[in-house]
Protein backbone atom coordinates (compact mmCIF):
# COMPACT_ATOMS: atom_id res chain seq x y z
CA UNK A 1 0.00 0.00 0.00
CA UNK A 2 1.43 3.56 -1.22
CA UNK A 3 0.96 6.52 1.14
CA UNK A 4 -0.33 8.38 -1.96
CA UNK A 5 -3.59 8.35 -3.00
CA UNK A 6 -3.10 10.37 -5.72
CA UNK A 7 -0.24 11.32 -7.67
CA UNK A 8 0.11 14.28 -11.45
CA UNK A 9 3.44 13.43 -13.15
CA UNK A 10 5.17 16.20 -15.39
CA UNK A 11 1.51 16.78 -16.34
CA UNK A 12 1.30 19.00 -19.36
CA UNK A 13 -1.46 20.71 -21.31
CA UNK A 14 -1.96 23.29 -23.88
CA UNK A 15 -4.69 24.30 -25.83
CA UNK A 16 -3.05 25.51 -29.13
CA UNK A 17 -0.51 28.44 -28.00
CA UNK A 18 -2.48 28.50 -24.60
CA UNK A 19 -0.57 26.96 -21.54
CA UNK A 20 -3.36 25.33 -19.42
CA UNK A 21 -0.72 22.83 -17.55
CA UNK A 22 2.85 23.66 -17.00
CA UNK A 23 4.92 20.20 -15.29
CA UNK A 24 2.56 19.62 -12.59
CA UNK A 25 3.65 17.51 -9.97
CA UNK A 26 1.04 16.74 -7.34
CA UNK A 27 1.23 14.38 -4.38
CA UNK A 28 -1.67 13.80 -2.17
CA UNK A 29 -1.52 11.52 0.88
CA UNK A 30 -4.57 9.34 1.79
CA UNK A 31 -7.05 10.79 3.87
CA UNK A 32 -5.73 14.70 3.73
CA UNK A 33 -8.19 17.56 3.04
CA UNK A 34 -6.80 19.41 0.41
CA UNK A 35 -7.21 23.21 -0.92
CA UNK A 36 -6.44 23.99 -4.94
CA UNK A 37 -6.33 27.78 -4.69
CA UNK A 38 -5.37 29.99 -7.03
CA UNK A 39 -6.59 33.09 -9.64
CA UNK A 40 -9.29 32.96 -12.53
CA UNK A 41 -7.61 30.48 -15.15
CA UNK A 42 -4.85 29.01 -13.37
CA UNK A 43 -5.66 26.11 -14.60
CA UNK A 44 -7.59 24.23 -11.19
CA UNK A 45 -10.71 23.01 -13.20
CA UNK A 46 -8.47 22.12 -16.35
CA UNK A 47 -6.59 19.92 -13.79
CA UNK A 48 -9.87 18.60 -12.13
CA UNK A 49 -10.31 17.40 -15.84
CA UNK A 50 -7.01 15.90 -16.42
CA UNK A 51 -6.95 13.89 -13.55
CA UNK A 52 -10.83 12.57 -14.11
CA UNK A 53 -9.62 11.81 -17.74
CA UNK A 54 -12.29 14.34 -19.49
CA UNK A 55 -9.39 15.98 -21.12
CA UNK A 56 -6.23 13.73 -22.15
CA UNK A 57 -2.85 15.46 -20.93
CA UNK A 58 -0.09 16.28 -23.88
CA UNK A 59 2.50 14.23 -21.59
CA UNK A 60 2.74 13.29 -17.68
CA UNK A 61 1.20 10.37 -16.06
CA UNK A 62 -1.73 10.10 -13.15
CA UNK A 63 -1.69 7.39 -9.97
CA UNK A 64 -4.58 6.40 -8.53
CA UNK A 65 -2.94 4.65 -5.73
CA UNK A 66 -0.07 2.64 -6.98
CA UNK A 67 -1.83 2.32 -10.25
CA UNK A 68 -1.31 4.36 -13.55
CA UNK A 69 -4.47 5.68 -14.83
CA UNK A 70 -3.47 7.75 -17.22
CA UNK A 71 -4.96 6.34 -20.42
CA UNK A 72 -8.32 4.80 -18.96
CA UNK A 73 -11.61 6.41 -19.32
CA UNK A 74 -13.66 8.68 -17.12
CA UNK A 75 -15.97 5.88 -16.00
CA UNK A 76 -13.12 3.45 -15.28
CA UNK A 77 -11.33 5.81 -13.04
CA UNK A 78 -14.50 6.29 -11.23
CA UNK A 79 -15.22 2.65 -10.72
CA UNK A 80 -11.71 2.57 -9.16
CA UNK A 81 -12.66 5.46 -6.94
CA UNK A 82 -11.50 8.94 -8.64
CA UNK A 83 -14.43 10.96 -8.54
CA UNK A 84 -15.34 14.28 -8.73
CA UNK A 85 -18.50 16.83 -9.00
CA UNK A 86 -19.03 20.32 -11.16
CA UNK A 87 -18.81 23.75 -10.68
CA UNK A 88 -21.89 24.45 -12.57
CA UNK A 89 -24.25 21.44 -11.51
CA UNK A 90 -24.60 18.78 -13.87
CA UNK A 91 -27.47 17.08 -12.75
CA UNK A 92 -30.56 14.60 -14.35
CA UNK A 93 -33.16 17.31 -14.07
CA UNK A 94 -36.37 15.29 -14.79
CA UNK A 95 -35.14 12.44 -11.93
CA UNK A 96 -36.29 12.86 -8.39
CA UNK A 97 -33.35 13.32 -6.12
CA UNK A 98 -33.45 9.82 -5.10
CA UNK A 99 -33.92 8.54 -8.68
CA UNK A 100 -30.63 10.37 -9.22
CA UNK A 101 -28.57 8.69 -6.43
CA UNK A 102 -29.90 5.49 -6.81
CA UNK A 103 -29.22 5.45 -10.29
CA UNK A 104 -25.55 6.14 -9.26
CA UNK A 105 -25.36 3.53 -6.48
CA UNK A 106 -26.93 0.81 -9.76
CA UNK A 107 -23.64 2.13 -11.54
CA UNK A 108 -21.38 1.15 -8.86
CA UNK A 109 -22.78 -2.28 -7.67
CA UNK A 110 -23.30 -2.98 -11.85
CA UNK A 111 -26.74 -3.95 -11.55
CA UNK A 112 -27.60 -0.82 -13.80
CA UNK A 113 -27.44 -2.72 -17.05
CA UNK A 114 -30.32 -5.64 -15.97
CA UNK A 115 -33.59 -4.68 -17.77
CA UNK A 116 -35.55 -7.59 -16.91
CA UNK A 117 -35.68 -7.37 -12.96
CA UNK A 118 -38.23 -4.20 -11.82
CA UNK A 119 -36.36 -1.53 -9.66
CA UNK A 120 -38.57 -2.23 -6.37
CA UNK A 121 -36.45 -5.09 -6.58
CA UNK A 122 -33.39 -3.84 -5.43
CA UNK A 123 -34.33 -2.34 -2.42
CA UNK A 124 -30.55 -2.32 -0.62
CA UNK A 125 -29.63 0.11 -3.89
CA UNK A 126 -32.81 2.41 -2.81
CA UNK A 127 -31.88 2.50 0.72
CA UNK A 128 -28.25 3.25 0.49
CA UNK A 129 -29.80 6.11 -1.65
CA UNK A 130 -32.00 7.15 0.72
CA UNK A 131 -29.40 6.86 3.44
CA UNK A 132 -26.57 9.06 1.64
CA UNK A 133 -29.46 11.42 0.72
CA UNK A 134 -30.31 11.66 4.50
CA UNK A 135 -26.76 12.36 5.30
CA UNK A 136 -27.10 15.42 3.45
CA UNK A 137 -29.91 16.65 4.88
CA UNK A 138 -31.69 15.63 1.04
CA UNK A 139 -34.05 13.01 2.50
CA UNK A 140 -37.43 15.39 2.90
CA UNK A 141 -36.81 16.40 -0.18
CA UNK A 142 -36.40 12.81 -2.24
CA UNK A 143 -39.50 12.74 -4.12
CA UNK A 144 -38.89 16.27 -6.03
CA UNK A 145 -37.75 16.71 -9.09
CA UNK A 146 -33.97 17.69 -9.03
CA UNK A 147 -34.64 20.84 -11.04
CA UNK A 148 -37.50 21.73 -8.69
CA UNK A 149 -34.67 21.68 -5.83
CA UNK A 150 -33.30 25.02 -4.40
CA UNK A 151 -30.34 25.49 -5.87
CA UNK A 152 -28.19 24.71 -2.48
CA UNK A 153 -29.91 21.41 -2.29
CA UNK A 154 -28.61 20.92 -5.97
CA UNK A 155 -24.97 21.60 -4.98
CA UNK A 156 -25.91 18.86 -2.23
CA UNK A 157 -26.97 16.27 -4.34
CA UNK A 158 -24.05 16.91 -6.49
CA UNK A 159 -21.74 15.37 -3.98
CA UNK A 160 -24.97 12.33 -2.96
CA UNK A 161 -24.28 11.49 -6.78
CA UNK A 162 -20.49 11.54 -6.51
CA UNK A 163 -20.45 9.44 -2.77
CA UNK A 164 -22.83 7.18 -4.21
CA UNK A 165 -19.83 6.22 -6.01
CA UNK A 166 -18.12 5.26 -2.66
CA UNK A 167 -14.83 7.50 -4.14
CA UNK A 168 -11.39 6.97 -2.40
CA UNK A 169 -10.60 10.17 -3.83
CA UNK A 170 -13.27 13.16 -4.20
CA UNK A 171 -12.43 16.11 -6.43
CA UNK A 172 -14.73 19.18 -5.55
CA UNK A 173 -14.77 21.65 -8.14
CA UNK A 174 -15.90 24.81 -5.82
CA UNK A 175 -19.01 23.09 -4.41
CA UNK A 176 -20.28 25.90 -2.84
CA UNK A 177 -20.27 27.97 -6.02
CA UNK A 178 -23.16 30.46 -5.85
CA UNK A 179 -24.33 29.54 -2.52
CA UNK A 180 -25.31 31.99 0.34
CA UNK A 181 -21.97 32.35 2.69
CA UNK A 182 -24.38 31.03 5.65
CA UNK A 183 -24.93 27.89 3.56
CA UNK A 184 -21.70 27.38 2.83
CA UNK A 185 -20.49 27.39 6.01
CA UNK A 186 -23.23 23.93 6.15
CA UNK A 187 -22.04 22.38 3.07
CA UNK A 188 -18.21 22.72 3.77
CA UNK A 189 -19.36 21.32 7.64
CA UNK A 190 -21.08 18.10 5.20
CA UNK A 191 -18.17 17.87 3.74
CA UNK A 192 -15.50 17.94 6.47
CA UNK A 193 -17.79 14.58 8.13
CA UNK A 194 -17.29 12.59 5.49
CA UNK A 195 -15.03 10.07 6.55
CA UNK A 196 -11.55 9.75 6.77
CA UNK A 197 -11.10 7.31 4.27
CA UNK A 198 -12.10 9.64 1.44
CA UNK A 199 -9.42 12.33 0.34
CA UNK A 200 -10.43 15.16 -0.65
CA UNK A 201 -9.43 17.97 -2.96
CA UNK A 202 -11.48 21.03 -3.49
CA UNK A 203 -11.21 24.14 -5.21
CA UNK A 204 -12.55 27.77 -3.33
CA UNK A 205 -11.88 30.55 -3.45
CA UNK A 206 -13.31 31.72 -0.44
CA UNK A 207 -9.67 31.64 2.08
CA UNK A 208 -11.69 31.76 5.32
CA UNK A 209 -13.16 28.62 4.09
CA UNK A 210 -9.80 27.03 2.86
CA UNK A 211 -8.24 28.12 6.30
CA UNK A 212 -11.20 25.78 7.78
CA UNK A 213 -11.42 22.88 5.99
CA UNK A 214 -8.10 22.60 4.69
CA UNK A 215 -5.36 20.85 6.09
CA UNK A 216 -3.03 21.37 3.38
CA UNK A 217 -2.99 23.99 0.27
CA UNK A 218 -2.13 23.91 -3.13
CA UNK A 219 -1.59 27.10 -5.13
CA UNK A 220 -1.57 27.26 -9.21
CA UNK A 221 -0.72 30.28 -10.81
CA UNK A 222 -1.01 30.46 -14.81
CA UNK A 223 -0.99 26.11 -15.11
CA UNK A 224 2.12 25.77 -12.66
CA UNK A 225 2.02 24.98 -9.32
CA UNK A 226 3.38 27.82 -7.45
CA UNK A 227 4.02 26.14 -3.78
CA UNK A 228 2.12 23.73 -1.55
CA UNK A 229 2.27 24.24 1.86
CA UNK A 230 -0.07 24.13 5.65
CA UNK A 231 -2.53 27.35 5.28
CA UNK A 232 0.05 28.71 7.80
CA UNK A 233 2.28 28.96 5.39
CA UNK A 234 0.40 29.67 2.58
CA UNK A 235 -1.10 32.43 4.19
CA UNK A 236 2.13 34.16 4.83
CA UNK A 237 3.91 33.39 1.93
CA UNK A 238 4.82 36.51 -0.06
CA UNK A 239 4.45 35.09 -3.57
CA UNK A 240 0.85 34.12 -2.64
CA UNK A 241 0.10 37.82 -1.56
CA UNK A 242 1.94 38.95 -4.37
CA UNK A 243 -0.64 36.92 -6.60
CA UNK A 244 -3.99 37.86 -4.48
CA UNK A 245 -2.63 41.44 -3.99
CA UNK A 246 -3.52 41.53 -7.77
CA UNK A 247 -6.45 40.47 -7.12
CA UNK A 248 -7.02 42.66 -4.30
CA UNK A 249 -6.77 45.90 -6.74
CA UNK A 250 -9.36 44.50 -8.05
CA UNK A 251 -11.59 44.49 -5.47
CA UNK A 252 -11.92 40.98 -5.76
CA UNK A 253 -11.05 39.47 -2.25
CA UNK A 254 -12.45 40.15 1.29
CA UNK B 1 -46.83 12.61 -7.15
CA UNK B 2 -49.69 10.99 -5.09
CA UNK B 3 -51.69 12.57 -1.97
CA UNK B 4 -50.84 9.63 0.07
CA UNK B 5 -47.58 10.15 2.32
CA UNK B 6 -44.63 8.08 1.05
CA UNK B 7 -43.59 5.30 3.75
CA UNK B 8 -40.38 4.67 2.58
CA UNK B 9 -37.75 4.96 0.07
CA UNK B 10 -38.63 1.74 -1.94
CA UNK B 11 -42.60 3.14 -2.60
CA UNK B 12 -40.95 6.17 -4.50
CA UNK B 13 -40.65 3.55 -7.23
CA UNK B 14 -43.73 1.23 -6.50
CA UNK B 15 -45.89 3.94 -6.84
CA UNK B 16 -44.11 4.69 -10.24
CA UNK B 17 -44.54 1.00 -11.20
CA UNK B 18 -48.41 0.22 -10.33
CA UNK B 19 -50.63 -0.28 -13.14
CA UNK B 20 -52.90 2.78 -13.15
CA UNK B 21 -56.89 2.53 -14.30
CA UNK B 22 -56.20 4.70 -17.38
CA UNK B 23 -53.57 2.19 -18.56
CA UNK B 24 -56.17 -0.80 -17.70
CA UNK B 25 -58.73 1.15 -19.82
CA UNK B 26 -56.42 1.57 -22.48
CA UNK B 27 -55.75 -2.02 -23.21
CA UNK B 28 -59.65 -2.71 -22.80
CA UNK B 29 -60.23 -0.53 -25.54
CA UNK B 30 -57.98 -2.21 -27.62
CA UNK B 31 -60.23 -4.73 -27.50
CA UNK B 32 -63.32 -2.90 -28.97
CA UNK B 33 -62.82 -2.25 -32.71
CA UNK B 34 -63.61 -5.80 -33.79
CA UNK B 35 -67.13 -4.86 -31.96
CA UNK B 36 -67.58 -1.21 -32.99
CA UNK B 37 -65.95 -1.19 -36.21
CA UNK B 38 -65.29 -4.41 -38.10
CA UNK B 39 -65.21 -2.89 -41.26
CA UNK B 40 -61.86 -1.42 -40.19
CA UNK B 41 -60.04 -4.22 -38.97
CA UNK B 42 -57.22 -4.14 -41.38
CA UNK B 43 -56.32 -0.65 -40.33
CA UNK B 44 -56.34 -1.18 -37.40
CA UNK B 45 -53.84 -4.08 -36.99
CA UNK B 46 -51.81 -2.01 -39.20
CA UNK B 47 -52.19 1.10 -36.73
CA UNK B 48 -50.90 -2.11 -33.86
CA UNK B 49 -48.20 -2.53 -35.90
CA UNK B 50 -47.22 1.14 -36.70
CA UNK B 51 -47.92 1.21 -32.65
CA UNK B 52 -45.23 -1.30 -31.72
CA UNK B 53 -42.70 -0.03 -34.33
CA UNK B 54 -43.15 3.85 -32.48
CA UNK B 55 -42.83 2.34 -29.16
CA UNK B 56 -39.25 0.60 -30.39
CA UNK B 57 -38.39 4.10 -31.25
CA UNK B 58 -39.91 5.64 -28.08
CA UNK B 59 -37.46 3.68 -26.23
CA UNK B 60 -34.37 5.07 -28.17
CA UNK B 61 -35.68 8.51 -28.63
CA UNK B 62 -38.22 9.49 -25.80
CA UNK B 63 -36.30 7.20 -23.01
CA UNK B 64 -33.20 7.39 -23.96
CA UNK B 65 -32.35 10.65 -26.05
CA UNK B 66 -31.35 9.13 -28.96
CA UNK B 67 -32.60 10.88 -31.74
CA UNK B 68 -33.34 8.90 -35.28
CA UNK B 69 -34.48 9.47 -38.92
CA UNK B 70 -33.72 5.82 -40.64
CA UNK B 71 -35.38 3.73 -37.71
CA UNK B 72 -37.37 2.04 -40.54
CA UNK B 73 -34.12 0.41 -41.26
CA UNK B 74 -34.71 -2.10 -38.85
CA UNK B 75 -38.39 -2.77 -39.53
CA UNK B 76 -37.43 -3.04 -43.45
CA UNK B 77 -35.22 -5.66 -42.21
CA UNK B 78 -37.52 -7.41 -40.11
CA UNK B 79 -40.27 -7.27 -43.15
CA UNK B 80 -37.86 -8.86 -45.93
CA UNK B 81 -36.60 -11.55 -43.50
CA UNK B 82 -39.88 -12.56 -42.62
CA UNK B 83 -41.14 -12.12 -46.56
CA UNK B 84 -38.07 -14.06 -47.58
CA UNK B 85 -38.60 -17.02 -45.38
CA UNK B 86 -42.05 -17.40 -46.16
CA UNK B 87 -41.54 -17.11 -49.81
CA UNK B 88 -38.74 -19.68 -49.56
CA UNK B 89 -41.08 -21.99 -47.86
CA UNK B 90 -41.11 -20.93 -44.16
CA UNK B 91 -44.31 -19.29 -43.57
CA UNK B 92 -44.49 -19.95 -39.90
CA UNK B 93 -45.16 -16.67 -38.34
CA UNK B 94 -44.16 -17.20 -34.87
CA UNK B 95 -40.88 -18.13 -35.48
CA UNK B 96 -40.85 -15.79 -38.61
CA UNK B 97 -41.13 -13.01 -35.55
CA UNK B 98 -38.37 -14.30 -34.32
CA UNK B 99 -35.50 -14.62 -36.71
CA UNK B 100 -36.76 -11.65 -38.10
CA UNK B 101 -35.98 -10.25 -34.79
CA UNK B 102 -33.14 -11.26 -34.41
CA UNK B 103 -31.84 -10.15 -38.33
CA UNK B 104 -33.07 -6.68 -37.46
CA UNK B 105 -31.45 -7.05 -33.97
CA UNK B 106 -28.09 -8.32 -35.75
CA UNK B 107 -27.98 -4.90 -37.47
CA UNK B 108 -28.58 -2.52 -34.68
CA UNK B 109 -25.95 -4.29 -32.63
CA UNK B 110 -23.43 -4.06 -35.48
CA UNK B 111 -24.34 -0.10 -36.41
CA UNK B 112 -24.75 0.48 -32.61
CA UNK B 113 -21.25 1.04 -32.10
CA UNK B 114 -21.49 3.77 -34.37
CA UNK B 115 -24.91 5.25 -33.17
CA UNK B 116 -23.22 5.25 -29.13
CA UNK B 117 -20.17 7.25 -30.27
CA UNK B 118 -22.61 10.46 -31.71
CA UNK B 119 -25.38 12.76 -30.26
CA UNK B 120 -27.86 15.33 -31.99
CA UNK B 121 -27.50 16.93 -35.36
CA UNK B 122 -24.38 14.22 -35.93
CA UNK B 123 -26.94 11.44 -35.36
CA UNK B 124 -29.90 12.59 -37.00
CA UNK B 125 -27.35 12.59 -40.32
CA UNK B 126 -26.20 9.33 -39.59
CA UNK B 127 -29.27 7.63 -38.80
CA UNK B 128 -30.74 9.16 -42.20
CA UNK B 129 -27.33 8.26 -44.37
CA UNK B 130 -27.87 4.73 -42.68
CA UNK B 131 -31.87 4.50 -43.57
CA UNK B 132 -31.28 5.68 -47.34
CA UNK B 133 -27.89 2.76 -48.02
CA UNK B 134 -29.98 0.01 -46.88
CA UNK B 135 -32.85 1.62 -48.99
CA UNK B 136 -30.59 1.98 -52.03
CA UNK B 137 -29.18 -1.66 -51.45
CA UNK B 138 -32.53 -3.33 -51.04
CA UNK B 139 -33.34 -1.54 -54.31
CA UNK B 140 -30.13 -2.58 -56.24
CA UNK B 141 -30.47 -6.10 -54.35
CA UNK B 142 -33.51 -6.57 -56.84
CA UNK B 143 -33.38 -10.19 -57.73
CA UNK B 144 -33.80 -10.64 -53.71
CA UNK B 145 -35.94 -8.05 -52.55
CA UNK B 146 -37.77 -7.55 -55.80
CA UNK B 147 -37.01 -4.23 -56.19
CA UNK B 148 -39.64 -1.65 -56.76
CA UNK B 149 -42.25 -4.16 -57.62
CA UNK B 150 -41.82 -5.30 -53.84
CA UNK B 151 -41.28 -8.61 -52.61
CA UNK B 152 -44.02 -10.98 -53.90
CA UNK B 153 -45.06 -14.43 -53.36
CA UNK B 154 -45.13 -14.62 -49.49
CA UNK B 155 -47.57 -16.70 -47.58
CA UNK B 156 -47.72 -16.77 -43.85
CA UNK B 157 -49.86 -19.98 -42.74
CA UNK B 158 -52.26 -20.17 -39.91
CA UNK B 159 -50.90 -19.06 -36.51
CA UNK B 160 -50.59 -22.19 -33.77
CA UNK B 161 -51.62 -24.22 -37.58
CA UNK B 162 -55.11 -23.13 -36.37
CA UNK B 163 -56.04 -19.65 -36.81
CA UNK B 164 -56.00 -18.90 -40.69
CA UNK B 165 -55.21 -15.10 -41.71
CA UNK B 166 -58.56 -14.03 -43.28
CA UNK B 167 -60.12 -11.66 -45.48
CA UNK B 168 -61.58 -8.92 -42.74
CA UNK B 169 -58.27 -9.04 -40.58
CA UNK B 170 -59.71 -10.61 -37.23
CA UNK B 171 -56.44 -12.79 -36.86
CA UNK B 172 -54.45 -10.12 -38.62
CA UNK B 173 -55.67 -7.43 -35.83
CA UNK B 174 -55.55 -10.65 -32.89
CA UNK B 175 -52.29 -11.19 -33.83
CA UNK B 176 -50.26 -7.88 -33.76
CA UNK B 177 -52.65 -6.78 -31.17
CA UNK B 178 -51.07 -9.54 -29.10
CA UNK B 179 -47.69 -8.89 -29.66
CA UNK B 180 -47.97 -5.51 -29.35
CA UNK B 181 -49.21 -6.18 -25.90
CA UNK B 182 -46.40 -8.79 -25.12
CA UNK B 183 -44.09 -6.64 -26.20
CA UNK B 184 -45.57 -3.43 -24.44
CA UNK B 185 -45.33 -5.69 -21.28
CA UNK B 186 -41.46 -6.42 -21.95
CA UNK B 187 -40.68 -2.56 -22.71
CA UNK B 188 -42.64 -1.55 -19.43
CA UNK B 189 -40.60 -3.79 -17.24
CA UNK B 190 -37.80 -2.22 -18.77
CA UNK B 191 -38.38 0.44 -18.39
CA UNK B 192 -39.19 0.21 -14.70
CA UNK B 193 -35.41 -1.32 -13.96
CA UNK B 194 -31.92 -0.29 -12.68
CA UNK B 195 -31.29 -0.17 -16.58
CA UNK B 196 -34.31 2.22 -17.39
CA UNK B 197 -33.22 4.40 -14.81
CA UNK B 198 -29.72 4.53 -16.56
CA UNK B 199 -31.34 4.89 -20.13
CA UNK B 200 -33.61 8.12 -18.48
CA UNK B 201 -29.81 9.54 -16.88
CA UNK B 202 -28.63 9.41 -20.77
CA UNK B 203 -31.58 11.69 -21.91
CA UNK B 204 -31.34 14.00 -19.15
CA UNK B 205 -27.40 14.16 -19.22
CA UNK B 206 -24.89 12.40 -20.92
CA UNK B 207 -21.88 14.24 -19.69
CA UNK B 208 -23.05 13.31 -16.29
CA UNK B 209 -23.50 9.81 -16.78
CA UNK B 210 -19.26 9.04 -16.90
CA UNK B 211 -18.74 11.07 -13.76
CA UNK B 212 -20.94 8.56 -11.72
CA UNK B 213 -19.12 5.38 -13.63
CA UNK B 214 -21.19 4.82 -15.92
CA UNK B 215 -20.70 2.39 -19.13
CA UNK B 216 -22.78 4.99 -21.27
CA UNK B 217 -21.95 3.15 -24.64
CA UNK B 218 -22.27 0.02 -23.70
CA UNK B 219 -26.07 0.90 -22.35
CA UNK B 220 -26.37 2.63 -25.61
CA UNK B 221 -25.25 -0.24 -27.55
CA UNK B 222 -27.90 -2.35 -25.37
CA UNK B 223 -30.94 -0.49 -25.53
CA UNK B 224 -30.52 0.19 -29.80
CA UNK B 225 -29.64 -3.28 -30.29
CA UNK B 226 -33.46 -3.98 -29.06
CA UNK B 227 -35.05 -1.21 -30.48
CA UNK B 228 -34.06 -3.04 -33.78
CA UNK B 229 -35.73 -6.16 -32.68
CA UNK B 230 -38.72 -5.02 -31.27
CA UNK B 231 -38.68 -2.84 -35.02
CA UNK B 232 -38.26 -5.72 -36.85
CA UNK B 233 -40.95 -7.75 -35.41
CA UNK B 234 -42.76 -4.61 -35.90
CA UNK B 235 -41.72 -5.07 -39.84
CA UNK B 236 -41.95 -8.65 -39.55
CA UNK B 237 -45.56 -8.78 -38.31
CA UNK B 238 -46.28 -5.99 -41.58
CA UNK B 239 -45.03 -7.89 -44.07
CA UNK B 240 -46.88 -11.48 -42.48
CA UNK B 241 -50.38 -9.71 -42.77
CA UNK B 242 -50.48 -8.47 -45.73
CA UNK B 243 -48.14 -10.63 -47.17
CA UNK B 244 -45.98 -8.08 -49.19
CA UNK B 245 -43.16 -6.47 -48.46
CA UNK B 246 -42.23 -2.82 -50.77
CA UNK B 247 -39.76 -0.79 -50.61
CA UNK B 248 -41.44 1.71 -48.70
CA UNK B 249 -40.88 -0.60 -45.79
CA UNK B 250 -37.54 0.76 -45.31
CA UNK B 251 -37.99 4.22 -46.62
CA UNK B 252 -37.38 7.70 -45.27
CA UNK B 253 -40.90 8.48 -45.29
CA UNK B 254 -41.81 5.50 -42.86
CA UNK B 255 -38.83 6.86 -40.47
CA UNK B 256 -40.06 10.21 -40.59
CA UNK B 257 -43.76 9.49 -40.27
CA UNK B 258 -42.85 7.34 -37.15
CA UNK B 259 -40.76 10.80 -35.39
CA UNK B 260 -43.98 12.57 -35.91
CA UNK B 261 -46.18 10.07 -34.13
CA UNK B 262 -44.06 9.42 -31.14
CA UNK B 263 -44.08 13.13 -31.00
CA UNK B 264 -47.55 13.72 -31.08
CA UNK B 265 -48.79 11.35 -28.90
CA UNK B 266 -45.42 12.21 -26.23
CA UNK B 267 -42.03 11.03 -26.34
CA UNK B 268 -40.74 9.33 -23.25
CA UNK B 269 -44.21 7.73 -22.05
CA UNK B 270 -44.87 4.29 -23.32
CA UNK B 271 -47.94 5.02 -24.22
CA UNK B 272 -47.20 8.01 -27.09
CA UNK B 273 -46.20 5.76 -29.37
CA UNK B 274 -49.34 4.06 -29.08
CA UNK B 275 -51.64 6.94 -29.13
CA UNK B 276 -49.64 8.84 -31.90
CA UNK B 277 -49.51 6.12 -34.00
CA UNK B 278 -53.59 5.32 -33.67
CA UNK B 279 -54.11 9.26 -34.03
CA UNK B 280 -51.68 9.81 -36.95
CA UNK B 281 -53.05 6.87 -38.82
CA UNK B 282 -57.05 7.42 -38.13
CA UNK B 283 -56.01 11.20 -39.25
CA UNK B 284 -54.86 9.48 -42.18
CA UNK B 285 -57.38 7.54 -43.65
CA UNK B 286 -59.77 10.00 -42.88
CA UNK B 287 -57.88 13.00 -44.61
CA UNK B 288 -57.30 11.26 -47.29
CA UNK B 289 -60.73 10.16 -48.02
CA UNK B 290 -61.75 13.59 -48.29
CA UNK B 291 -59.27 14.71 -50.31
CA UNK B 292 -57.01 12.02 -52.32
CA UNK B 293 -54.21 14.47 -52.72
CA UNK B 294 -53.26 16.98 -49.74
CA UNK B 295 -53.89 14.72 -47.29
CA UNK B 296 -49.87 15.44 -45.83
CA UNK B 297 -51.67 19.40 -45.65
CA UNK B 298 -53.98 18.35 -42.82
CA UNK B 299 -51.36 16.15 -41.27
CA UNK B 300 -48.22 19.36 -41.35
CA UNK B 301 -51.45 20.79 -39.66
CA UNK B 302 -52.33 19.06 -36.62
CA UNK B 303 -48.53 18.33 -36.37
CA UNK B 304 -47.89 22.17 -36.15
CA UNK B 305 -51.12 22.75 -33.83
CA UNK B 306 -49.52 19.77 -31.21
CA UNK B 307 -46.38 21.21 -30.89
CA UNK B 308 -47.80 24.77 -30.57
CA UNK B 309 -50.21 24.16 -27.98
CA UNK B 310 -49.02 20.58 -26.15
CA UNK B 311 -45.42 20.70 -25.80
CA UNK B 312 -45.31 17.42 -24.39
CA UNK B 313 -47.71 15.71 -26.96
CA UNK B 314 -51.54 14.42 -26.31
CA UNK B 315 -50.63 12.29 -23.74
CA UNK B 316 -48.72 15.51 -22.27
CA UNK B 317 -51.26 17.64 -22.74
CA UNK B 318 -54.07 14.98 -21.20
CA UNK B 319 -51.62 14.64 -18.14
CA UNK B 320 -51.15 18.06 -17.55
CA UNK B 321 -55.61 18.47 -17.94
CA UNK B 322 -55.71 15.73 -15.24
CA UNK B 323 -53.66 17.52 -12.78
CA UNK B 324 -55.10 20.88 -13.13
CA UNK B 325 -59.04 18.94 -12.32
CA UNK B 326 -56.90 17.41 -9.45
CA UNK B 327 -57.90 13.62 -10.76
CA UNK B 328 -54.72 10.83 -10.17
CA UNK B 329 -53.88 9.27 -13.61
Amino acid sequence: MSDTALAVRGLNKSFGSLVVASDVEINIPPGVRYALIGPNGAGKTTLINLMTGMLRPDAGRIFLGDDDITVLPPEERVRRGLVRTFQINSLFPHLTALESVTLAVCERRRVAATWWRQITAYRHEVDEAYDILSVLTLASVCHRLTRELAYGQQRLLEIALALATRPRVLLLDEPAAGVPREESQELFAAIAGLSRDITVLFIEHDMELVFRFASRVIVMVGGRVLLEGTPHEIASDPRVRAVYLGKTRQGSVS
Amino acid sequence: MTSETIAGPVQQFQAQIRWRWSEVLFWLATLLPPVLVPSYLVLASQIAITALFALSLDLILGFSGIISLGHAAYFGVGAYTAGLLSKWGWGEPVSGLLIAGFAAGLLGYVTSFVIARFRHLALIMITLGLGLLLQEAANSASWLTGGFDGLQGIHTWPIFQKFGFDLYGYTAYSYSLAVLFLVFLVARRLIHSPFGLALRGIRENGQRMPAIGAPMHAHIRTIYTIAAIIAGIAGAMLAQTTETVSLEALGFQRSADVVVMLILGGTGRLYGGLVGAAVYMVARDQFSGLNPQYWYFWIGLLLIAVVMLLPNGILGGLALLARRLGVRS
